[in-house]
């Protein structure tokens, strides 16, 4: 998570492509002055910084087609960027490129109550398609915490989930159709109006490609009808298995809540304060559990929930009263990540997807590591599709602490692939996860993956240095990261 | 298995060599499927068995050549199903081909469709390398969805050794009822109740009669059984409905003239096209038994913002399936190349060119 070094910015260069895309771009759509480019040297994730050469803000599909086969012809890397909400440094700049920023694109340009999809540009907040829909009675399911800001083109990017996707998908389930513009400047209309599409499923492909393959300008989404009512539990355990099993007997119940949500005694702690939500602040764990439908439907799943809860060790369950009491059982849950940075100066996300049977053992283990570490953790997650988020509390100010985050956040996702899982779930890899990559990954599916790559953008120009590390890169990492005593790359040449 | 495996890979590794096509096959069930056959047949029939499967986790993992209806039972006696209800066509059918061939079934509209539930993929790429993508977890992000691409790439991009698919608790309720309607008010009724916040996991019209299924809670189930009215069916007449119209067997299907799978934007019109219609899956799809020509039904589809399949019978010579613009099929054979350099797999299955 070191900073790279401020490069010096090649002057010469910089001209050429400045010069190159003014013929496309209108001034004040195009910057490359330091305090220019500066609003943009990040995005969620701050540890990692970069100043890029150039910023385009386009407006049209024909500048974005412009741009991009510009800087194919100059071969200058593209990034584009919505919001710069991303958790996995999955806009990083380049030095050496042109930072796309599709937020201008922010246009709604249709809701179509009788079939009930939206057409979007890709700036769009993923918030604002379900407030355009709410008059219709509809919504767009996928709710990442941060949907009040991020873009509905970045949640493409990287396939968003949220606090329902256990029961409403994820982002790959909840949309139809994309526009998208490849490196040499050819558009792709990917997907269709009906639910499938003639070919390959490119639809698929594209969602969580991490903004590698092509630029996407206009996004269809389906719109589910909103349920008539949401009802709550919050059920507390005196025992991070018993609550880990009491998650596994839900579903095995064969119920799918709405919502499945986890949090240790830690995060109650630190966040009650702040939300005031009443929790049990005595238990070593609390189960947020949402049914939602129409009034009968949710009394049933409620009732359901209640007794396989209560016969799973829960110490006290409560039940929303009301709309108000609901949304505070939510409140502390969405508050999870402010809270982090109220009672610790620094905090570092973490995003692995575990098997839920594994859900004791691995809190168990991120408990041992925080002691051997010297570091808090938060765990708050989506504990119905074992989706964690270890929320590791640090000082960046102290010599040595970011360092030790790393090295605990590298081991939370060696300890997700152990069990079985991933090292991302919903935040993608970006800059932040691509060593981990390698461990996740042996050498032929990192070359599929190239070469699947090179199928859309043959010189590397999209989003160059993320999501998939180079097999010398692999190499060079899994020098220092040997498992079970066996070399992981044993086949490539080291240097 | 190990053995099975590596003699696969073996001789995908010779055919590679020697530019060999070979077709993959599982039970055989989908050979009417696509576009005609080419090469030697590779089969996955060594291939058996369910690896892993654990109801609370709402995962199961086989093996390619383990027969579908083995796995349905097995999730039928814990509860479970595969939600998107794809047909087997044929008793051999198999796990690899229902995911090869992305086919799904009444409850597509509702649950979801066979893409939307895979999980992970093993697979034998061109060159006989064994690669996993995806896993058994059902948020993940690491890497490009390849389990998804390879999900209905008709065998085109490599030999699939195992899958994991999330699985579904069975509705607790469930009924069926039918109404008289014309297709014009079956597409508009269907639409409106798609925005409406109903139990609705089936739908079909045809010959003036419209059929809906609900599943869910006994409550939602309940509710939504009073609010739509119709004529509810029995149970049993219900199951072999909309077994019927998943498997094909139903009458509608028993035509000599080629039968066109439409997928379109779920308010297009009823279909201006000679021939008798099957619309399911909430007006989105359209099954169409009728002589027109190719071009006439794919002009038909684009019409709808969808695309058409020549699904039975009639002519495969110019292919099956929709042909695509320029740019896509350039992005197409470009993947073909990377996974298959060799184009060894199923030639000509999905598209005449690869």
């Amino acid at each position: 998570m070191t900073n790279p070094v401020a490069e010096p910015v090649n002057q010469i260069r910089q001209r050429e492509v400045v010069r190159a895309l003014s013929g496309v771009l209108p001034d004040a759509a195009l910057l490359f002055e330091r305090e220019d480019v500066q609003p943009y040297e990040c995005d969620g994730l701050s540890a990692y910084r970069r100043l890029p050469m150039v910023v385009a803000l386009p407006d049209s599909e024909e500048q974005v087609r412009d741009i991009l086969r510009i800087c194919h012809r100059l071969r200058v890397p593209v990034v584009a960027r919505g919001a710069g909400t991303g958790l996995s440094g999955g806009a990083l700049p380049p030095a050496d490129g042109v930072l796309l920023s599709l937020a201008r694109f922010m246009r709604i340009l249709d809701v179509d109550p009788a079939s009930r999809t939206a057409r979007v540009q890709p700036g769009v907040r993923n918030l604002a398609i379900s407030e355009a829909a709410a008059p219709l009675g509809l919504y767009y399911a996928p709710d990442p915490s941060s949907q009040i800001a991020c873009s509905i083109g970045g949640n493409v990017a990287e396939n968003a989930g949220g606090m329902h996707c256990l029961k409403y998908g994820l982002t790959v389930h909840n949309i139809l159709k994309l526009r998208a513009w490849t490196i040499d400047g050819e558009l792709l209309e990917i997907g269709g109006d009906g639910l499938d599409a003639a070919g390959y499923d490119l639809l698929a492909l594209m969602t969580g490609s991490e903004g590698l393959l092509a630029v996407i300008t206009e996004i269809t989404v389906k719109l589910l009808p909103k349920p008539v009512r949401a009802q709550c539990i919050l059920a507390a355990f005196d025992d991070m298995g018993r609550a880990g099993q009491a998650v596994a007997n839900v579903i095995a119940a064969g119920i799918i809540p709405a919502g499945l949500e986890m949090m240790d005694q830690i995060t109650t702690r630190a966040v009650e304060p702040f939300v005031n939500a009443g929790y049990p602040l005595d238990a070593v764990a609390i189960l947020l559990c949402e049914a939602d439908g129409n009034d009968a439907e949710v009394a049933e799943e409620i009732a359901r929930m209640t007794a396989v809860l209560q016969d799973s060790g829960a110490t006290e369950i409560r039940v929303s009263k009301n709309e108000a009491e609901r949304l505070r059982f939510w409140a502390g849950r969405k508050a999870a990540f402010p809270a982090a940075g109220r009672v610790s100066p620094d905090y570092y996300c973490m995003d692995g997807t575990i098997p839920k049977k594994a859900l004791a053992p691995v809190l168990n283990a991120i408990t041992a590591l925080s002691a051997k570490y010297g570091l808090r953790c938060m765990n708050v997650f989506h504990a119905g599709d074992g989706n964690l988020h270890p929320l590791i509390l640090y000082d960046a100010n102290r010599a040595g602490e970011l360092e030790r985050t790393e090295q605990f956040g590298a081991e939370i996702l060696k300890l997700s692939i152990d069990a079985g899982g991933t090292i991302t779930g919903e935040h993608g890899v970006g800059v932040e996860k691509i060593d981990s990559m390698c461990l996740q990954f042996g050498g032929a599916e990192l070359a599929a993956f190239h070469a699947v790559k090179a199928a859309f953008d043959e010189h590397a120009l999209l989003n160059p240095g993320k999501a998939v590390p180079t097999l010398h890169r692999c190499a060079e990492f899994g020098r220092m990261h040997v498992h079970a005593g066996q070399l992981k790359f044993a086949e490539m040449e080291r240097f | 298995m190990n053995d099975a495996i590596e003699a696969i890979a073996a001789r995908i590794k010779s055919a590679q060599a020697q530019g060999e096509p070979l077709r993959i096959r599982g039970g055989g069930s989908k050979d009417f499927y696509g576009g005609a056959h080419q090469g030697a047949v590779l089969s996955t029939g060594s291939l058996k068995g369910i690896i892993a499967y654990e109801p609370s986790e709402l995962v199961l993992t086989a093996r390619a050549g383990t027969p579908l209806a083995e796995i349905e039972a097995t999730l039928r006696e814990r509860g479970q199903m595969l939600a998107f209800e794809p047909p087997h066509f044929a008793a051999p059918a198999t796990f690899g081909g229902c995911i090869a061939a992305g086919l799904s079934g009444p409850r597509r509209a509702y649950a979801g469709s066979v893409r939307d539930f895979v999980l992970g993929v093993r697979l034998l790429d061109g060159k006989g390398d064994d690669l996993r993508f995806g896993g058994q977890v059902m948020k993940n992000v690491a890497g490009f969805d390849l389990s998804r691409l390879l999900t209905g790439s008709m065998g085109t991009l490599g030999v699939i050794l195992e899958a994991s698919v999330k699985v579904l608790p069975l509705p607790v309720a469930e009924a069926t009822l039918r109404f008289e309607h014309t297709a014009a008010s079956a597409i508009a009724l269907l639409n409106e109740w798609g925005g409406q916040p109903l139990p609705l996991s089936a739908s079909a019209w045809r010959g003036g009669e419209l059929f809906v299924r609900l599943s869910g809670a006994r409550a939602a189930v309940d509710a939504a059984l009073h609010a739509l009215g119709g004529e509810q069916f029995d149970a049993a007449t219900a199951t072999d409905l909309w077994q019927d119209i998943r498997e094909q067997r139903d009458a509608f299907f028993d035509s000599a003239l080629p039968l066109w799978r439409l997928s379109i934007k779920s308010t297009t019109p009823p279909l201006n096209l000679a021939g008798r219609q099957l619309i399911e899956w909430g007006g989105s799809l359209r099954w169409l038994a009728t002589d027109a020509d190719a071009a006439t039904v794919h002009e038909a589809a684009r019409y709808g913002g969808g695309h058409a399949t020549l699904f039975r019978g009639g002519d495969k010579c110019a292919g099956v399936f929709q042909p695509l613009p320029a740019a896509m099929m350039a992005i197409h054979r470009k993947l073909k190349q990377a996974l298959d350099p060799a184009g060894i797999f199923n030639r000509g299955r999905l598209y005449p060119d690869f």
